[in-house]
């Protein structure tokens, strides 16, 4: 199989991305407190958090797959993560 | 009695736990809002893939001429996978076929035919809808609220999924231990109809399901799948969340290691990866089912906790369609007799745990506690590729005989006796 990174496989999804509502933030002051953005760096199959050049935690919402795994590994309060509002966001085509 | 309910029943989710709730409930003359995120139902639903059929033949008696299906499965391979070796049990059967056993599905086609015979049925769909919370008066679930909407019913079914968090708002989930979630991240790979055939000794709409341990997750709790399609492999894998951060593992580097493996990468030689998803798996199988029922409120599918997972064969979408069986049945036996309180309502929990399904969930309640130990997840493969190595690899030294091979291996690896004995016996009770 022709070898692909992240970021071609995201690009071979479909989404709907929500401009205007972003459906995750991060508390950055309770992240850096607690250390748990390396786990969300690691945790996220999309890359979807990255590590900033001031040591914050970058959020690119708009590769989101949804899955919750992020927030069910984030110390309580770290994450602000709700499902994308209605019709917006992934639109898996295979499943 | 304040305002009257615009429905008799609220479905929350439009996956297949919500699907069949809300068929069967319409089915039977009720009034149904089935309300879905999505823009249309599936698209955000994803499973590895393999749908034990028979449970939803039972609500859809023409499933498998109807529904578009992928392939049906006649052979089952399970994969120990090592660095530098595999072996593999390779089972085959015609018995599988007829009656038709299990089929591959991928849920983006699927569910958007489960809802659409919901429709035919009376239920009204409300896609692109994302319910925000559920309202209450009194302390009983009186519907749902959605952005400025509102609506209201006798009966809500939280059929949300495994993040459920109209469970969660209603009280009936709270935070989830971590070993009770699995994280599947998974791709959908085409591959030319006549070449997938050809590579896995396919006929017809036949199928094959791999399910591997070992190697494939890099030591992390869970394990690796491989699921035919009809021109197209389902291929992934499933990784406990407490090991996963334990461990602290990449979990997109884990899948890439799982598909450039020398014993996967050739299976997929020549595809195109068309699709690249994850979602959340319930894990805990019995102890991860909480409270099902509330006043105005039940709970199906992986909203439920419903998933067992026995290393073998990973079953969440049966369950699903036997509780939405299940809830459907006690929440129109509630309807008639007037009582949607927490008593009322209390014959689902009952119905799930007699069904097939629920006396599965009791039968494998230790497999969890079985599946953490570390030593299923390298060494066993380790062990048993190491005695093959010396039964297959002529190198001029004296033969042995098996069973002293054996034991000169099991003296190398870090198996001890004790725990064979002790891993075979809890194995042979958890599973
Ligand atoms: C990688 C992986 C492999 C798996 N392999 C298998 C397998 O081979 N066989 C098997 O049987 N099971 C498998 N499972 C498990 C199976 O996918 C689930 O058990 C099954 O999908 C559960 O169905 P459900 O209807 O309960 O939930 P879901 O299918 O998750 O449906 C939930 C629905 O609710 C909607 N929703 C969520 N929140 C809201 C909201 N607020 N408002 C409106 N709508 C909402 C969602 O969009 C979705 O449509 C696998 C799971 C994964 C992740
Ligand atoms: S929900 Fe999943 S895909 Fe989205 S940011 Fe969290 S871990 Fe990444």
């Amino acid at each position: 199989m022709r070898t692909t990174s992240i970021p071609d496989r995201l690009a071979a999804n479909s989404y709907v991305t929500d401009e205007e509502q972003p459906h995750i933030r991060v508390d950055q002051e309770l992240a850096r407190r607690t250390g748990c953005g390396d786990r969300l760096i690691a945790v996220c199959p999309a890359k979807v958090y990255t590590r900033e050049a001031d040591g914050t935690v970058g959020v690119e919402h708009a590769a989101c797959l949804e899955c919750g795994a992020c927030f069910a590994v984030a110390d309580p309060g770290v994450l602000e993560w709700t499902y994308p509002r209605g019709g917006f966001g992934i639109a898996f085509r295979e499943g | 009695m304040t305002a009257e309910p615009d429905f008799d029943v609220v479905v929350v989710g439009a996956g297949i736990a919500g699907c069949v709730t809300a068929y069967r409930l319409a089915q039977a003359g009720r009034s149904v809002a089935l309300v879905e995120r999505g823009a249309v139902p599936g698209s955000k639903n994803l499973s590895g893939g393999v749908l034990y059929s028979r449970g939803l033949e039972e609500v859809f008696p023409d499933l498998l001429e109807r529904a578009p299906i992928e392939r049906r499965i006649t052979r089952n391979y399970l994969q120990l996978l090592n660095a530098e070796s595999a072996v593999g049990i390779d089972y085959q059967d015609r018995r599988l076929a007829e009656p038709v056993n299990a089929v591959t599905v991928l849920r983006a086609r699927f569910d958007p035919w489960l809802a659409e015979q919901c429709e035919e049925a009376g239920a009204d769909l409300l896609s692109g809808v994302r319910v925000d919370e559920v309202l209450r008066e009194d302390g009983r679930v009186v519907g749902v609220r959605a952005g400025e909407d509102e609506l209201r019913a006798h009966v809500v079914v939280a059929a949300d999924g495994v993040n459920s968090f109209v469970a969660r708002g209603a009280g009936l989930r709270g935070r989830e231990p971590l070993h009770h979630l699995a994280l599947g991240v998974k791709a959908v790979v085409a591959l030319p109809e006549e070449r997938l055939r050809e590579r896995f000794h396919l006929t017809g709409d036949e199928g094959v399901a791999y399910a591997v341990v070992g190697d494939c997750t890099r030591g992390v709790g869970g394990g690796g799948f491989l699921y035919t399609n009809r021109a197209s492999l389902s291929v992934g894998v499933v990784l406990r969340l407490d090991d996963l951060v334990a461990k602290r593992e990449d979990s997109a580097a884990v899948f890439d290691h799982f598909l450039a493996h020398p014993f996967v990468a050739p299976l997929l030689e020549g595809g195109e990866v068309v699709e690249y998803g994850s979602h959340l798996v319930a894990e805990g199988g019995l102890a991860m089912l909480g409270e099902v029922v509330t006043d105005g409120m039940v709970v199906v599918g992986d909203a439920a906790g419903l998933t067992i997972n026995t290393g073998l064969t990973v079953r969440g979408m049966d369950l699903a369609v036997a509780s939405g069986v299940a809830a459907a049945s006690a929440v129109g036996q509630a309807l008639d007799t007037g009582d949607t309180s927490r008593d009322g309502l209390a014959g689902y929990r009952r119905e799930l745990l007699d069904s097939t399904a629920g006396r599965d969930l009791q039968t494998y309640a230790k497999a969890p506690a079985f599946l953490e130990r570390e030593r299923m997840y390298h060494d066993y493969g380790a062990l048993l590729g190491d005695v093959l190595h010396r039964v297959y690899d002529h190198d001029l030294t004296p033969r042995r005989h098996l069973l002293d091979v054996a034991r000169a291996e099991l003296r190398r690896s870090p198996v001890r006796v004790r725990d064979l004995v002790r891993d075979g016996l809890a194995g042979v009770r958890a599973l």
